[in-house]
């Protein structure tokens, strides 16, 4: 079933980043460590990975209810990624999303796209969002 | 260069949620600021689980206790300072110190403090100081058909799937959020379509004996956790009469993918399969053999037999009276090797109970270290690194690894003890030959 995109936290600001993608799901508690925003998980494919300040696409988050305090941590600490795009609604993400933006007026960009618009973006391509959720993807070297 | 690729601006009209009058001078600030804040999260969540309108609970209990960070703690002390206070009986999670024996666990009193702090912040909004990841092994323990706003991925599907009480998974602070305001979404398993499995599991030629074995449990839901994400599903071909103890290890090793299951014959809304899929055909059926469950199980594990033990850990989910006095049955009279480290994490109602019936004595005379309030992911209790950390939890199998600097073996409760007592991994596979 493919859900509508929709923007669940907009920045007021034009966001780029290079973009890393990965098809499994990544439970941001237990998977990405605040302190740094590398991901920690040693079941995961990014393993090792640093996501801060890239433009991280992954189909939803997984599991851990924690995961959204985690998330606020690193927008708090800066150790987020520039912006999250997945391709279904994923309610504890959004909930990280929108705590820092409620909270502390913080806007990471958090949106979701249909699966087909997110297979065409590739790990290494640069992805600009606008405040108004568009995105724009230039294909990396 | 390549022209860029503009993709379709996404709605940034969130759906709109509908208030009852209550709600709606809530979401105004008539009843103080802390239910306000709470309630502009959970009108903007809501949507998220695809509700319109919120619906009342009777219980909550809160994940966001856990020290993450200063950005949680911060809120969470905001909403204390001003006058928060929860509007339904609300038990806590587990904590990241054992707030009774925190000095003798030699954890750094700076990180303590901000520990204590945040446990604290809830209490003073009136939460019940359960400290535990399965407080339904507690007086918080929901009834049939109850309303209520959980989080912890393994009380969730426990109380959905075991108990058939009502709730989806509910992330950090908007635990918190649904217990100030005593409301949640009006979508997800709250209401009856949901609840209704769309994938159906069969179980093919599992040895009858297995199935009465507790390492099958979590292994079949480490699977199962593999096999779906966010879909309820329907197992049917399990002969056998589970333990809650061995449910609550199944529920709690799906790591977090799943939030309701049934079992045919087993749980409350499944007496046939035809009831758990609501009489309409499954979406999708998924045959389970042997083979696949043994692979599962190879995956749990990093380490070895014959690997370096360094820790050896029981309780995650905290550790039932039950599965405490298993392991001090097993335990007695024998010694655990020095350098080893033990960990039995349970609630502080058990520990309570294992005090008064004689049984914590001869755990520590073991060299266990019973902890209460907290587990080893949560909190660094683990001093030993590098080389297996080995349990009977499928949980702390997955998570261990990138929280403590162990490999992982997954083992039954005897194996584990028995390699506690020799320093190494020993392994008996008879069960899953």
């Amino acid at each position: 079933m493919t859900k509508c995109a929709r923007v669940i936290v907009a920045s007021p600001d034009v966001v780029e980043g290079v973009a890393v993608v990965t098809d499994e799901a990544l439970s941001f508690w237990g998977g990405v460590d605040p302190a740094t925003g590398c991901v920690i998980d040693e079941h995961h494919p990014l393993r090792g990975e640093c996501l801060a300040g890239r433009v991280l696409l992954l189909p939803r988050g997984r599991g851990s209810c924690s995961a959204s305090g985690v998330l606020l941590e690193c927008i708090h600490q800066g150790t987020a990624p520039a912006a999250i795009i997945t391709r279904s609604v994923d309610p504890v993400l959004g909930l990280g999303a929108i705590l820092a933006d409620e909270v502390y007026s913080q806007r990471m960009p958090l949106l979701v796209i249909t699966p087909e618009e997110w297979q065409t973006i590739e790990t290494g391509d640069s992805v600009t969002i606008l405040p108004s959720g568009e995105v724009t993807r230039n294909p990396g070297g | 260069m390549k022209r860029p690729e503009h993709l379709p601006v996404g709605s940034s009209a969130a759906p709109h949620v509908t208030l009852a009058e209550e709600e709606q001078s809530m979401l105004e600030g008539e009843h103080g600021d802390a239910v306000q804040v709470a309630m502009r999260i959970l009108t903007r969540v809501a949507p998220l689980y695809g509700a319109n309108s919120l619906l009342p609970v009777t219980r909550a209990h809160i994940d966001g206790c856990i020290y993450e960070g200063d950005a949680g703690l911060a809120f969470a002390e905001r909403l204390a300072a001003a006058g928060g206070r929860v509007r339904v009986p609300t038990s806590l999670n587990v904590i990241s110190l054992d707030r009774q024996h925190w000095r003798e666990l030699e954890l750094e009193a700076g990180y303590a403090s901000k520990a204590a702090r945040l446990g604290q912040a809830y209490l003073t909004m009136g939460a019940t100081p359960s400290f535990t990841c399965a407080p339904y092994q507690t007086a918080a323990r929901p009834a049939f058909g109850e309303q209520i706003a959980w989080s912890e991925s393994n009380a969730v599907a426990f109380a959905n799937s075991v108990i058939g009480a009502r709730t989806n998974r509910y992330g950090d602070y908007l635990d918190a959020a649904c217990a100030l305001a005593g409301r949640v979404p009006a979508a997800g398993l709250h209401l009856d379509g949901p609840r209704l499995a769309t994938v159906h599991i069969r179980l093919q030629g599992i040895p009858p004996a297995l199935m009465t074995d507790d390492t099958f449990y979590p292994v079949l839901g480490y699977l199962l956790g593999k096999l779906v994400e966010d879909e309820v599903l329907v197992v049917d071909g399990l002969d056998a009469d589970p333990s809650e103890d061995q449910l609550k290890s199944l529920a709690a090793a799906t790591s977090g993918s799943v939030a309701m299951f049934h079992i045919v014959g087993v749980t409350p809304e499944a007496t046939t399969l035809d009831q758990a899929l609501g009489g309409v055909a499954a979406e999708r059926r998924i045959d389970v053999s042997l083979a696949d469950l043994q692979r599962v199980r190879r995956e749990l594990s990093t380490g070895e037999a014959g690997d370096a033990v360094g820790v050896v850990a029981f309780g995650s989910p905290h550790c039932s009276l039950a599965e405490c006095r298993q392991i001090a049955t097993l335990t007695a009279g024998r010694r655990a090797k020095p350098g080893v480290e033990v960990f039995l994490t349970t609630s502080r109602a058990v520990k309570e109970l294992l005090r008064r019936g004689g049984d914590l004595a001869p755990l520590e005379a073991f060299g266990a270290k019973v902890t209460a309030d907290t587990c080893i992911v949560v909190s660094p209790l683990v001093k030993s690194a590098g080389k297996v950390l080995m349990t009977n939890s499928a949980k702390y199998a997955h998570y261990g690894p990138g929280i403590v600097n162990h490999r992982a073996v997954f083992a039954s409760t005897a194996s584990c003890i028995d390699s506690a007592i020799a320093g190494r991994v020993i392994l008996d596979n008879t069960a899953w030959r």
